[in-house]
């Protein structure tokens, strides 16, 4: 029975079903599944397998948020649950994210958080046009691992460089990392800048801060 | 609303009827023997002068014939579905033929085509669903040559090979007069008879007047016996505009109506009511090369308006383009095939033909085929036109998402983008700029050729068909080796004297 709802679980997440997902989600609680296994052994199941079908060219865009919003409405019934069990999952990191000052083009943001957050990291999303000090004070507050910034345009790129400045000048790094991205950003950019990472997309961004985090995977780039 | 181009105006099209029907009268039309009586009683005047026929066909005779030519027909694949449909302005594509040589992806030199190149052309064409219908791409110079199977056989060869492979229609053509026999019982045994394959055909053959106004012995042969099989014939008239016909294209146009009218007289005669398709490869004539430019755009101006005058009386259509005249796959490949792709499809042509070809026709590559079936995707999206779906066009969407932007994750995204957009394969470079270093276009299509290869499944033939197709090219064997002795003779003769 439970590998069975375990399965069901995954095929929800996979076919970006959230309503589906919130019914198996309740299902599991009421038939006494332990959440933290429901999550591990069913939703995060399919977010992994999402993900890899969108990495090798299967699946688009539009399916991958479809099985990041049905994460989301799994642990949304969850969550709760764990909390009270006081058996939380174990955030993978913690993340602060936003677009750099000038910039208001956020898509590719909205995905980075989407997709990290159903991939299990914990997400403080600043929004947009957000200046190196915003930055730096919720990194300081939440303790953060990982500080993104996403840039579209090249004119706003070196928004990027001054987060990064930031963090070194409030003695944030090396505890802290930085990684970047955006339409015109390149792995050149961030050697350039000394950023600790850049993805092209929002799955290889996962595979990135699970390296940095120390959760070795074959993807990502961490630049020399 | 489907978008269309059209080059020819209404009194344009009445002028080139006009003219080619007063050519068809003065100066007539050269046919082969066998028409000759076939042609006189149905009241066609023929001056037989040697080996030289003229026939008149008066305006009155051909709108008979072009009355009896049917408007459309389908092809069907193996399984007896409806594959390709001739009519309207439905596009189809298919590979080009028929090649004898092959661009090696390793040494980049074109070399003798042989039966591997033919399967891997047929697997690659198989896979893609942008080619309605396969196509006898190559001949196979390995399996028909002086000390394999007799060279004239390999018309057939190339269907076996094909057939064998693929359960898509096929639009191939015959070397000889001889040769189309074997062909169609091929067709036929696939189709598990000469009835079945009548009333279900799986393929058309392309037959070829030669310019200027010549419907050849063997053209004429092949209308002939087409037409009283009833499998589809493809008219190929191919004036070079300058050369083999008038510099202009309005005057080449005019030269295509004439030979391809003469076509439609020799086989509605033959068989009214067979489906026959008003098709060419018409080409200017280079200047400087003496070449046919494929590549060229006004080439692809002849295949649209030879099309346009097609439609006008109600026939299916047929063009030669998606080929380049660059000897490599590289940018004059792709810009010259994308564009005659969009032209063609945009012309509304039901079966174009050509996709694959480089060096003017001269050369095949099935890197160049995976190329093109990006360019034959973007055009076949590109007649679908903008089209509306649901009641509203924004305001329902923006009724979610108020003004955040956020309509990525709206479910009208995802239930429709993949109809609004052709999402490419990786042959299309449109992946941002990661850590390895990008790619060209010819690597990234060798890689997609060996994807398709290695997820193409051969068709399962039952085990009779597979012998009488073996027993059939057998016999065609021996066929050809008695008509090589009575050449022999008839070329001995002569010394006796």
């Amino acid at each position: 029975m439970p590998d069975q709802l375990f399965g069901a679980m995954r095929q929800s997440i996979i076919d970006g079903a959230p309503d589906t997902a919130t019914e198996l989600a309740q299902q599991a609680l009421a038939n006494g599944v332990d959440p933290l296994e429901a999550v591990n052994q069913g939703f995060a199941a399919g977010i992994t397998f999402a993900g890899d079908q969108f990495g090798c060219g299967q699946i688009y865009l539009p399916d991958l948020l479809a099985s990041a919003e049905a994460m989301k409405a799994a642990m949304g019934v969850l969550e709760p649950e764990m909390l009270k069990h006081g058996s939380q999952r174990e955030a993978l990191g913690k993340v602060v994210l936003g677009t750099a000052k000038g910039d208001i083009h956020d898509i590719g943001k909205n995905l980075v958080a989407t997709i990290l957050s159903a991939s299990g990291f914990q997400i403080f999303d600043l929004g947009t046009s957000v200046t190196p000090e915003q930055f730096v004070a919720k990194a300081k507050e939440v303790d953060a691992d990982i500080v993104g910034v996403s840039a579209l345009l090249t004119t706003t790129m070196a928004g990027q460089k001054a987060v990064i400045e930031a963090l070194d000048r409030n003695g944030l790094r090396p505890r802290t990392k930085a990684i970047i991205g955006g339409a015109a950003v390149t792995s050149k950019w961030a050697a350039e800048i000394g950023a600790d990472g850049y993805s092209r997309n929002a799955i290889d961004a996962v595979e990135l801060a699970k390296n940095l985090m120390g959760k070795v995977t074959n993807k990502g780039t961490v630049p020399a | 609303m489907r978008p269309k181009i059209q080059l020819l105006s209404p009194d344009l099209i009445g002028r080139i009827l006009g003219e080619a029907f007063e050519l068809l009268m003065n100066p007539g039309v050269r046919v082969g023997s066998a028409v000759v009586e076939l042609l006189q009683s149905a009241g066609a005047e023929v001056r037989v002068a040697g080996n030289d026929r003229v026939a008149r066909l008066p305006e009155t005779l051909v709108r008979k014939c072009l009355a009896s030519a049917p408007p459309d027909f389908y092809l069907y694949s193996r399984q007896g579905e409806k594959a390709v449909h001739y009519g309207d302005d439905d596009v189809h594509f298919d590979p080009g033929s028929c090649c004898v040589q092959m661009l090696d992806p390793d040494t980049l030199e074109a070399r003798p085509s042989e039966t591997r190149d033919l399967v891997r052309m047929v697997q690659v064409t198989e896979m893609l669903p942008q080619f309605s219908a396969q196509s006898t791409a190559v001949v196979c110079s390995d399996a028909c040559s002086d000390s394999g199977l007799p060279v004239a056989i390999g018309d057939l060869y190339r269907l076996f090979v094909v057939l064998e492979h693929s359960d898509k229609p096929v639009v191939t053509g015959s070397f000889s007069a001889a040769g189309l026999g074997g062909m169609i019982d091929l067709l036929a045994a696939d189709s598990g008879g000469r009835d079945k394959l009548r009333q279900r055909p799986r393929a058309v053959f392309d037959v070829c007047p030669s310019p200027p106004l010549n419907w050849s012995e063997f053209g004429s042969y092949n209308l002939l016996d087409l037409a009283r099989t009833g499998v589809p014939a493809e008219l190929v008239s191919m004036p070079l505009a300058g050369g083999t016909a008038p510099v202009t294209l309005a005057g080449s146009v005019t030269q295509h109506a004439a030979e391809s009218l003469a076509g439609i007289v020799l086989h509605q005669l033959a068989g009214p009511g067979s489906p026959i398709v008003w098709g060419g490869a018409p080409a200017i004539f280079d200047m400087r090369s003496g070449g046919a430019p494929m590549g060229a755009v006004e080439t692809a101006m002849l295949n649209m308006a030879c099309a346009e005058v097609g439609k006008h009386l109600g026939l299916p259509t047929h063009g030669y383009l998606v080929a380049t005249d660059s000897k490599f796959v590289d940018a004059q490949a792709g810009a010259e095939s994308a564009r005659s792709a969009m032209l063609g499809a945009l012309a509304g042509i039901n079966m174009i033909s050509g996709a694959g070809m480089i060096e003017s026709l001269a050369c095949h590559s099935v890197e160049k085929l995976v190329m093109d079936a990006e360019s034959i995707a973007s055009a076949q999206r590109l007649v679908r036109g903008v089209e509306v779906r649901g009641t509203s066009l924004a305001t329902a969407m923006f009724a979610q998402t108020g003004l955040s932007g956020n309509f990525l994750k709206l479910k009208e995204t995802r239930a429709l983008f993949r109809q609004e957009q052709y999402l490419p394969s990786p042959v299309t470079d449109r992946s941002a700029r990661g850590s390895e270093p990008p790619s060209d276009i010819f690597t990234r299509a060798r890689a997609r050729v060996d994807e398709l290869v290695s997820s193409y499944r051969k068709p399962s033939l039952p085990e009779d068909v597979l012998r009488k197709f073996k027993a059939i090219v057998d016999r065609e064997v021996d066929r050809e080796a008695d008509r090589e002795a009575d050449r022999a003779g008839v070329v001995a003769e002569p010394s006796r004297n």
